[in-house]
């Protein structure tokens, strides 16, 4: 029998007396796994990566004790009751309510679009996708919102939001100029924050669904319609929902379209007539940081340290409701 | 319709003007197995109405008729062909069990019965399959689909409760959503015909997939069985279940057959002899061997059978 050159190429075989360095070996009588052969070069990449670790965990206990240690010090419960005062005092200067409302507003308008907008575009992408280069056009498309800085959106909103037949979604002044600056207009743009974090959410929820839940409902004579709502959306909940707490974290946190589209006055400044809140302007608590911040008019830091504190205690609870969401209700077939 | 009930309380006495009757007696059974000739125009009730049921499982003869049939079905994925040219028929009162070892189309041609094969866009068609001598291409594919039922290898039940997952069938049918109370009915009685009444009828409203694995599997079947299907096609609906498990869903088939033509997929032979009454054995797409079970186990004429049914008992 004549041996194949190719296949019976010389190179190094495996040795079975000696394991290669590193691999996991079975000593008799030590009663598990010993690691052999660690090189100096394994071990100072092994400290590495725990030094790495730790210095995150001092970070991130740095940011939650210092923001804590200072917001207690300031905060005050009527600072969550009382509206915002122009004074250059900061005892008179009065609290953030209108900012607080401002964050939940936006919030709310934020992720009440980016919600079925989203899905609609992640049922679209991963039950339809079709034809298939309209999908990929699409995924780029989303990728692109996903990587554009917020003070982009927030510039490009303006620029949209202050043509004149936008004119309804904010304030026009006598001569017709539009105001561009409302939270409506703040909202839309911050639903394209949302949005990336809502449409990849459902998409990986979509995708965990087994083809053959899918198929079971076709074979109970369903058409993809019915399957989409009834069996896929339900399925899908607890992504949807991870998807929207992300989202609303990252609006609440955003400060660049909220300075250039939600206008200049710490106060909610309703507009008149119909939905006149939602074309009017305010502040949010970002805003209202950035604004008592040294950096700001204000100069009052108590202030701000204050509203601070309570920002980042919600979108820790956000970040918390998550990582909740994420573990309960997800639906799980072998 | 007056010559069917009077077969029915005559139970296995043939009347004098009944149609002719193929007797065919099976080597491995005691029972003969008669074959009703049925050449009839289609007629929609003619279906759900057992004209002839057996009493007792195995005391009485099983009233057998055509429900389903292929002539010279082929599948092609993408010129690669995975079913060839099969004849095939599904008899109600019969466990058909579709044998063969892993890639040899069974799986393709139980898909193809309800044309749940077309989600797969690289597949291809030829041939013919018949329901109820109706070519299955001019049914409305949902109806279709509620008419041949399928069981899937995982238990899937849908997220829901376990009364919306066996009601989740029947509503959206007409323009009006049917309520509740209306369902109930049929949810109790497809439960206890999947033999998991007595298990859920506390808990209704509990989620379906909080249920062990044979439970669900069993609710899958409860789902199948509610919208009233013909034929339930079964694809290896055990490989996932504990013993005990498998032999209580086992046990249902058999009750089943009764009043739904079945067809199961399995890969484990004893099981296809303990439920089958005929057995088709698939090879690299073909059909080698179809047959009655006691025939195609004991008596295989083809060698390729012989080679696989005795690799399996041996
Ligand atoms: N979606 C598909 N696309 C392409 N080829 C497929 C597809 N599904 C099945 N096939 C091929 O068709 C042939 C038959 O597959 P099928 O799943 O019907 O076999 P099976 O008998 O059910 O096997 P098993 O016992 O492993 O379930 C196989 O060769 C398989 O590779
Ligand atoms: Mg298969």
């Amino acid at each position: 029998m004549s041996i194949d050159v190719r296949t019976a190429a010389p190179g190094p075989r495996p040795n079975p007396e000696r394991p290669a360095p590193g691999a996991p070996v079975k000593l008799p009588g030590t009663g598990g796994q010993q690691q052999t052969g660690w090189s100096i070069g394994d071990r100072i990449g092994l400290a590495a990566a725990w030094f790495c670790g730790i210095s995150l965990c001092v970070a991130a206990v740095a940011i939650v004790g210092f923001m804590a240690w200072k917001g207690v010090q300031y905060l005050h419960l009527e600072m969550l009751t009382s509206s915002p005062e122009a004074s250059l005092d900061q005892s008179t200067s009065g609290g953030f309510l209108d900012p607080l409302v401002g964050t939940l507003i936006l919030t709310l308008i934020g992720v009440g679009i980016a919600i079925p907008v989203g899905v609609g575009i992640a049922v679209w992408l991963t039950e339809y996708g079709r034809p298939a280069g309209l999908a990929r056009l699409v995924e780029s498309g989303v990728e692109i919102v996903a990587g554009t800085p917020s003070i982009v959106l927030a510039i490009f909103g303006l620029l949209v939001f202050q043509q004149s037949f936008m004119g309804v979604f904010s304030f026009t002044a006598e001569g017709g100029a539009v105001f561009g600056r409302s939270f409506l207009t703040a909202g839309s743009m911050m639903a394209l924050i949302a949005l990336p974090l809502v449409i990849g959410a459902t998409r990986e929820a979509l995708h965990s669904i087994p083809r053959h839940v899918r198929e079971a409902s076709y074979a109970l004579g369903k058409d993809k319609a019915s399957t989409i709502r009834r069996v896929l959306l339900p399925s899908a909940r607890s992504g949807i929902a991870t998807g929207a707490t992300l989202g609303m974290g990252r609006i609440c946190g955003d400060t660049a379209i909220v300075v250039v589209l939600l206008g200049a006055s710490m106060q909610t400044t309703p507009e008149e007539g119909f939905g006149g809140l939602l074309r009017g302007t305010g502040s949010t608590l970002t805003s209202y940081v950035y604004n008592n911040s040294p950096s700001g008019e204000g100069n009052a830091p108590e202030k701000a340290y204050a509203a601070a504190f309570v920002l980042l205690m919600i979108v820790l609870l956000l970040n918390f409701a998550v990582g909740l969401i994420g573990k309960r209700n997800k639906p799980q077939w072998n | 319709m007056e010559l069917k009930e009077e077969q029915t309380q005559n139970g296995s006495a043939p009347g004098a003007e009944v149609p002719p009757l193929r007797q065919i007696v099976v080597e491995s059974e005691t029972v003969p197995i008669r074959v009703g000739d049925y050449a009839g125009p289609p007629d929609p009730e003619y279906g759900r109405e057992p004209w002839q049921l057996n009493a007792g499982l195995d005391s009485d003869p099983i009233w057998v008729e055509e429900r389903m049939r292929t002539e010279a079905l082929s599948i092609a994925y993408g010129g690669k062909v995975a079913v060839s040219a099969v004849d095939l028929e599904v008899n109600s009162g019969e466990v058909l069990a579709l044998i063969g070892p892993s890639g040899c189309g069974k799986t393709t041609l139980l898909r193809s019965l309800n044309r749940l094969v077309e989600l797969t866009p690289a597949a291809r068609r030829t041939g013919r399959i018949i329901l109820d001598n109706q070519d299955v291409d001019t049914f409305d594919v949902t109806r279709l689909r509620s008419r041949v039922g399928m069981l899937f290898q995982q238990p899937n039940p849908f997220p829901m409760s376990i009364f919306d997952n066996v009601a989740y069938g029947l509503r959206e049918r007409g323009s009006k959503k049917p309520r509740r109370k209306q369902l109930e009915p049929i949810v109790v009685d497809a439960l206890e015909r999947a033999g998991l009444w007595d298990e859920v009828s506390s808990n209704l409203n509990h989620p379906a997939l909080a249920l062990s694995g044979g439970q669900q599997q069993r609710l899958c079947i409860a789902r199948s069985l509610a919208v009233s299907p013909e034929v339930l096609l079964l694809d290896e609906p055990c490989s996932a279940l504990d013993p005990i498990s498998t032999g209580i869903i086992e046990e249902t088939i058999v009750e089943l057959r009764n009043e739904v033509a079945i067809v199961i997929v399995t890969h484990n032979l004893q099981q296809a002899a303990r439920i089958a009454d005929r057995v088709a054995f698939m090879y690299l797409g073909d059909m080698v061997e179809y047959g009655p079970a006691g025939q195609v186990f004991g008596a295989p004429r083809e060698a390729r059978t012989q080679e696989y049914v005795g690799g399996g008992f041996g």
